[in-house]
């Protein structure tokens, strides 16, 4: 536990450095947040237009769908929040920055995570909030213990296998040497999927986003608990046991870090 | 105390020509060439050494360097750090060794030096008594209360590297990795720099391995000396014994050849083997042989060219020497 405290206590440490380098540049921190502020606008235009054009998907009702986005938003978010310094991953490899954080004493994922910290993600936890509540309350669900109990668990699951496919991307960098755009697909792609609860993609898809990746796991079977359509308490765990995503993507890192070839002299 | 046995490392680097055709030819069918960064490789240095570790550019001292601080992990040999394996305890062995590379930066850009140190302080969880004590001697020695509070991009070069030397010695590590700690400084800032690893080195018995292409460090610091060239140690001893190695190679190159120029233009076999059978000696540190092989009027000549010959060119000579 202390650990864990500690390893919290340095990446804020990291966090507040970032701030203070941000704030040596005024204008550009400036813009940025008028530019956060404006972008926020998009999210609500474009759930407006799409509650103009449907009432209604695959058995799906408009509320649920803002619901199952709500959701899925606020757990891209969170993991984004906390694992998008993987991103860029690729350039602290190439500019052999990464030799640097091999020889301080600190575990290798907690100093890239500290190695970047972009507003922008703020700017999106913000949309990501106000989205989720929005589908809370738009849903018309009667809320009880169990319920609010598997929303936090879908939010726990979330984070991991969003965090689980962010460490993926950044451990390929060990064998490509460049980041993948392709992985954005299971990443950015998974977000924009995750709009609509996974079974409107079809039973190929569906078998492929709880066998492969686990995504139904964080969103459509808890969904149907949420909704009311399935009762056992199995669905309710589901977004816990996704977590189990995080251990082959750290084993792939860990792999990839035993054949670090770091870069130059 | 570090020992190195029998270490190698190799990497597979991808070829191609010149060229867009050469460039889509290679994405379907490429050609790997392996190269041998580290081939054979033993050394020992004991607690509180100051050695420097030269060699031309690509002849494997960052890879030495790198798989000391446990960055890279060696394909086969031993490696143990007083006592620890770099590469299997990363985290343990890293809080006893501070790294120093000249050309990359370990401060963070945009916020004043001693934001930086303070981060240090965490990642390297100092207690606190400790670590105001060890910046207090840092900034009086290195000179640097002027330079604490400004941001690290707006240093110069020479102010910026006491700052990574002082970043790298706050939690007070028994090893010193010094990667080109020079490269790019004046004249002032050389001898700052020089002038305080060897205080550091005398007042906590630091010991200090550093890779440089200044022979003027190699004379200041280190007590001695070791050659790699393509991979291998080819030369482990002082100052004194590397001019005279090189010395005495240059000598026996000659005579090689004039002995060869006298029989019909051709290096007779005899001659040859002279040449290789001294060149392993050499890398047995047996010096004596050459000084036989150079006896008489060729020391005195070769005295006579020494003089006004700087280590510089004495260095480029042994490399030359030795094809590397």
């Amino acid at each position: 536990m202390g650990k864990l405290y500690k390893g919290v206590r340095l990446y804020l440490h990291y966090v507040s450095i970032q701030v203070r380098s941000m704030m040596q540049y005024k204008t550009s921190l400036i813009l940025s947040i008028i530019g956060q502020f404006i972008g926020s606008f998009q999210v609500f235009l474009g759930i407006f237009v799409m509650f103009q054009r449907f009432s209604r998907v695959e058995g799906f009702t408009y509320s649920q769908v803002l619901l199952c986005y709500g959701i899925v938003l606020m757990e891209f978010s969170l993991a984004e929040m906390f694992a998008r310094g993987f991103d860029t991953f690729s350039g602290l490899v190439r500019s052999g920055e990464f030799d640097r954080i091999l020889v301080r004493p600190q575990n290798e994922i907690l100093q890239v995570l500290g190695s970047r910290f972009e507003l922008t993600r703020l700017g999106r936890m913000i949309q990501a909030v106000v989205m989720f509540f929005y589908g809370i309350w738009a849903s018309g669900i009667t809320w009880n213990f169990a319920k609010v109990l598997t929303v936090i668990f879908m939010l726990i699951g979330g984070t991991a296998v969003f965090s689980g496919l962010f460490l993926i991307y950044a451990a390929l960098c060990f064998f490509t040497m460049d980041g993948l755009e392709f992985m954005n697909v299971f990443t950015d792609g998974a977000r924009e999927f995750g709009k609509y609860p996974m079974e409107v993609y079809g039973k190929k898809a569906l078998l492929f986003a709880t066998v492969i990746i686990p995504y139904a796991w964080i969103q459509y079977y808890p969904l149907l608990y949420l909704l009311g359509r399935e009762t056992s308490f199995l669905f309710m765990l589901m977004p816990l046991g996704a977590c189990w995503f995080l251990v082959p993507a750290w084993l792939l890192w860990r792999y990839g870090v035993r054949n670090y070839q770091s870069s130059g002299s | 105390m570090i020992t190195m046995e029998h270490v190698c490392k190799s990497y597979k680097i991808a070829k191609r020509n010149a060229g867009l055709q050469e460039a889509f030819r290679s994405f379907f069918h490429r050609e790997y060439e392996v190269i041998h960064a580290l081939d054979d490789v033993s050394f020992t240095i004991r607690d509180g050494e100051m050695v420097g570790y030269i060699g031309p550019n690509g002849a494997g001292k960052s890879s030495t360097i790198k798989i000391l601080s446990g960055i890279l992990t060696p394909d086969s040999g031993t490696v143990l750090v007083d006592g620890r394996i770099p590469y299997e305890n990363r985290m343990k062995h890293v809080k006893e060794i501070g790294v120093v590379f000249g050309q990359r930066s370990q401060l963070w850009w945009d916020v004043p030096v001693i934001d930086s140190f303070e981060l240090l302080k965490d990642i390297y969880s100092i207690p606190n008594p400790q670590y105001q004590q060890s910046l207090n001697e840092l900034t009086e020695l290195l000179n640097l209360e002027e330079l604490l509070r400004s941001p690290a991009r707006q240093l110069s070069l020479g102010q910026r590297m006491r700052c990574e030397i002082a970043a790298s010695l706050l939690h007070r590590p028994k090893i010193l990795f010094l990667d080109e700690p020079t490269i790019g400084l004046d004249a002032v800032s050389k001898i700052t720099v020089r002038e305080f690893i060897l205080k550091q080195n005398q007042m906590f018995g630091t010991t200090v391995i550093l890779t440089t292409h200044d022979m003027q460090d190699i004379e200041a610091l280190a007590s001695r000396i070791i050659l790699i060239g393509k991979g291998k140690i080819l030369l482990d001893g002082t100052l004194e014994d590397i001019k005279k190695a090189a010395e005495g190679r240059t000598a026996l190159e000659r005579k090689g050849f004039a002995a060869g120029r006298n029989m019909t233009g051709e290096r007779t076999a005899a001659e040859g083997g002279n040449v290789s059978e001294a060149r392993t000696d050499l890398k047995n540190k047996a010096a004596e042989k050459k000084y036989r092989l150079a006896d008489g009027k060729t020391v005195r000549g070769q005295d006579a060219e020494r003089i006004g010959k700087t280590i510089d060119e004495t260095i480029a000579e042994l490399y030359r020497s030795y094809d590397i």
